[in-house]
């Protein structure tokens, strides 16, 4: 009989941030931030590719931002999931140089090479993985990352791709505001209603939630992704480039040195504002010296409509979540521009509550993370999250129209169904394309994909019925299948994303880093897919048992158990391609006792349920 | 299996929202994918935990509630045309738009006000009519509140539209 290896080794939690990533994990029943080499548990999410080839990450990078701004980059997670035409206005502001290239994926130019942004942030999560290595003293190769809550389908997508470029099986995605409610919620009130007011480096998210019993139930999110910390920074950026320009007489704006050194010095300047009344710009610049005073009443000034761009969504999410200001018990903090103070009368003012600031706004989002982590790998009991989906999933219909088939703040994993037919006699294939927003019109909304139903038989106008399914997983990502309603055959579709990387392209990424000498991936891609092995091993062994398994011909059962036995004879070799293509070959030869026993699952799962 | 099934409660037009939730999350303790270890019980328990938040979404909201049962008990109600609506509710919101196209802000606040008082009179019998059905299972009450729900449609998108200048 085949033996399954389940693998114990810790799971981490990851914030991967606009400004700084942290590591985390469950440490006894405590969850703790593990620091890098240097002592600091904040990396700076820094990436710099040195002329010697060697790659960069966090406080080493941060020098190179300044001595080689163009093989240096920063706050990369404001280019996930994006394509081009969206990150013009992040062009005008941030030194990201984009390869012509550049169409439903991001290049950036980094000295002579280009990368997406998923292979950048995954050098920053494979930095945060060595930490921890070393730390634990043990292999990681299992991680739980967070997101803004308002992230989309495409932004979850680069995500979870970073991670997996990075050799990381992503457990799960939890979004940052959730996370943070969990980290305060471990020895904190079970009963009540408590907002979450996440203002990070490049996003904002506002998450209410309902505890329960360990239970902790998000009820609405809100949020935008293009606001943050970064944006207060460029404020003052611009007003110190405006006084050299007039000073000076030079437009230093498109110097990336000068830029780059004057923007650590204002984030200086920001930081002490929220301790002192006034504060200093003093920046030197080829034996010039530029030196301004900023009164706090001056920086507020500046910064208030961007805090007010804050409470726009928190009204919504309060209205979404039907509470009044009254009702929330209690507001939390998250995110270094909290600090500001203010963000934080800002907020009292709205909640008409005093926000917690007991842990580091730093660092709650990873430990949070790492309570998931905890309760995904067994080791947390007890504590159960339940998020949302921030935006609405729709068909783009006749007329250019959205039809919504998931709204917003439904709790996931959510689904829906919809049955599609053909418009002309003899058609065979239906073209579907899936939006994310809250807008009327398709064109306004974030196109996800779209997707062919393909080879329907041919058939008068109307007759054949396709039923598609639309699931939002647990990551708040979408998978889609497809069935021929009269002959409950499996309906093949050939789904092209609008943004990010195939699979594909994940794979060659991956394949890429190998022939750079990195075989420590190598081995943890083989190490995944033996994971991926275990699983529909584990499944068919079980399935066996079940009638389902006794339905199947001769023949079909011959074949199973062929498929079984090629699988093993891979799935100790190195070969990741391999063992992979062996899951393929038994997942085809398993499809009809899946399904059979999937059904059965569902109904079966439900019905033993006893309250 | 349908949705009052996912429950174990019989199927009503009124439910206690309290026993409702209390099943929701001891249903999701018992089901959902985060507390599977295995990856292939942990897929089966996602489709099994997205069919209890498909449930819940429908069962507590009143609205969708209603109409969920009415589909279960061979009503159709899918794209209303308006043979569904009576002649004269067809005239009112006919007036009712003509209003709105030539009222200033006030005149809007006040056809809101109006609208929802209407809505709030069509949940009141809606609710009478729940209960009728609840206690005898008698189709006229459930005829009643498609009815109702046809009706209530119009409405909330008067109100919406009412609603459009104080979100600009």
């Amino acid at each position: 009989m085949f033996q399954i290896e389940f693998d114990n080794d810790t799971v981490v939690g990851i914030d991967l941030g606009t400004t700084n990533s942290l590591v985390a994990y469950m440490n006894l029943t405590r969850p703790e931030v593990i620091p890098g080499d240097d002592g600091d548990k904040l990396v700076p999410s820094i990436v710099s590719f040195m002329s010697n080839g060697e790659i960069v990450v966090g406080n080493k990078a941060r020098q190179e931002l300044i001595d080689h701004p163009d093989r240096t980059i920063y706050s990369v997670k404001r280019l996930m999931g994006r394509g081009i035409a969206d990150v013009q206005d992040e062009l005008k502001l941030f030194p990201f140089r984009i390869a012509d290239d550049s169409e439903s994926i991001i290049r950036v130019l980094l000295g002579d090479k280009t990368f997406t942004p998923p292979e950048i942030s995954a050098f920053i999560l494979r930095q945060l993985k060595q930490n921890a290595e070393q730390a634990l003293g043990q292999p990681v190769t299992k991680a739980v990352i967070t997101v803004p809550a308002y992230f989309n389908d495409a932004q979850r997508q680069a995500t979870r791709d970073a991670g997996r470029i990075a050799g990381l099986d992503v457990l799960r995605l939890v979004n940052e505001p959730t996370a943070a409610a969990l980290a305060y919620g471990l020895d904190k009130r079970q009963e009540g209603i408590i907002a979450v007011y996440d203002l990070g480096g490049g996003t904002f998210d506002i998450s209410i939630l309902k505890l329960h019993e360990g239970i902790f139930e998000v009820l609405a999110t809100n949020g935008d992704t293009h606001l943050g910390g970064d944006d207060i920074d460029n404020r003052l950026l611009k007003i110190a480039l405006e006084d050299l320009q007039s000073e000076w007489g030079e437009d230093l704006s498109h110097v990336g040195e000068a830029v780059q050194t004057l923007r650590l010095e204002i984030i200086r300047v920001k930081e002490s504002l929220s301790f002192l009344p006034i504060a200093h710009i003093d920046f030197a610049w080829h034996g010039k010296q530029y030196h301004r005073e900023v009164t706090r009443e001056l920086f507020e000034n500046l910064i208030k409509d961007i805090v007010d761009r804050t409470l726009g969504p928190c009204r919504s999410c309060m209205k979404d979540a039907d509470v009044t200001p009254e009702q929330i018990d209690e507001v939390v903090l998250v995110g270094g521009s909290t600090r500001i103070p203010l963000v934080r009368s800002a907020v009292e003012v709205l909640f008409r509550a005093k926000p917690h600031t007991e842990l580091n706004p730093d660092e709650v989002v990873a430990l949070g993370a790492a309570v998931q982590a905890g309760i995904l790998a067994g080791t947390v009991e007890n504590q159960l999250l339940l998020d949302v989906t921030p935006l609405s999933l729709g068909i783009e219909i006749a007329g250019g129209v959205v039809s919504k088939i998931i709204h917003r703040n439904s709790t996931i994993p959510a689904s829906a169904s919809e049955t599609f037919t053909t418009g002309v006699d003899g058609q065979t294939n239906v073209l579907i394309h899936v939006v994310q927003g809250e807008r009327e019109m398709a064109k306004d909304c974030r196109s996800l994909l779209r997707f062919d139903l393909k080879d329907i038989a041919p058939m008068p106008a109307g007759m054949p019925r396709i039923d598609v399914r639309f699931l939002i997983d647990a990551n708040g990502i979408l998978n889609v299948t497809a069935r021929d309603a009269r002959t409950g055959k499996e309906q093949s579709i050939d789904v092209q994303p609008s943004y990010g990387l195939t699979l594909e392209q994940i794979e060659k990424i991956c394949d890429e880093a190998i022939e750079h000498g990195e075989e420590d991936l190598l081995a943890a891609q083989a190490a995944l897919a033996r994971v991926d092995a275990d699983g529909i091993l584990l499944a068919v062994e079980k399935a066996k048992k079940n009638d389902a398994w006794l339905d199947l011909t001769d023949a079909e059962r011959g074949q199973v158990d062929d498929a079984i036995r090629q699988l093993q004879t891979v799935y100790h070799t190195d070969d990741h391609q391999a063992i992979r293509d062996k899951i393929d070959v038994l997942n085809e030869a398993t499809h009809k006792l899946a399904e059979n026993m999937m059904n059965t699952a569902v109904g079966g799962a439900l019905k033993g349920t006893k309250i | 299996m349908n949705y009052f099934e996912v429950f174990e409660i019989p199927p009503a037009l009124a439910l206690d929202l309290k026993d409702l939730e209390t099943r929701f999350y001891a249903l999701s303790r018992k089901l959902h994918p985060d507390l599977r270890r295995n990856p292939a019980e942990r897929a089966e328990a996602e489709e099994a935990t997205a069919i209890l938040n498909d449930a819940y979404r429908t069962l507590r909201d009143p609205i969708k509630r209603s109409e969920y049962l009415l589909k279960l008990e061979g009503f159709d109600i899918g794209e209303q045309t308006s043979k569904d609506v009576p002649p004269e509710l067809l005239e009112e919101v006919f007036e009712l738009n003509m209003a709105i196209e030539d009222a200033d802000v006030q005149q809007l606040e006040s056809a809101r006000q109006k609208f929802e008082g209407m809505c709030g009179e069509i949940d009141d019998e809606m609710h009478r009519d729940f209960d009728r059905w609840d206690q005898t299972h008698n189709r006229e009450a459930l005829t009643a509140v498609r009815g109702l729900l046809n009706r209530r449609k119009y409405i909330t998108n008067l109100i919406e539209k009412a609603n459009v200048p104080d979100r600009v």
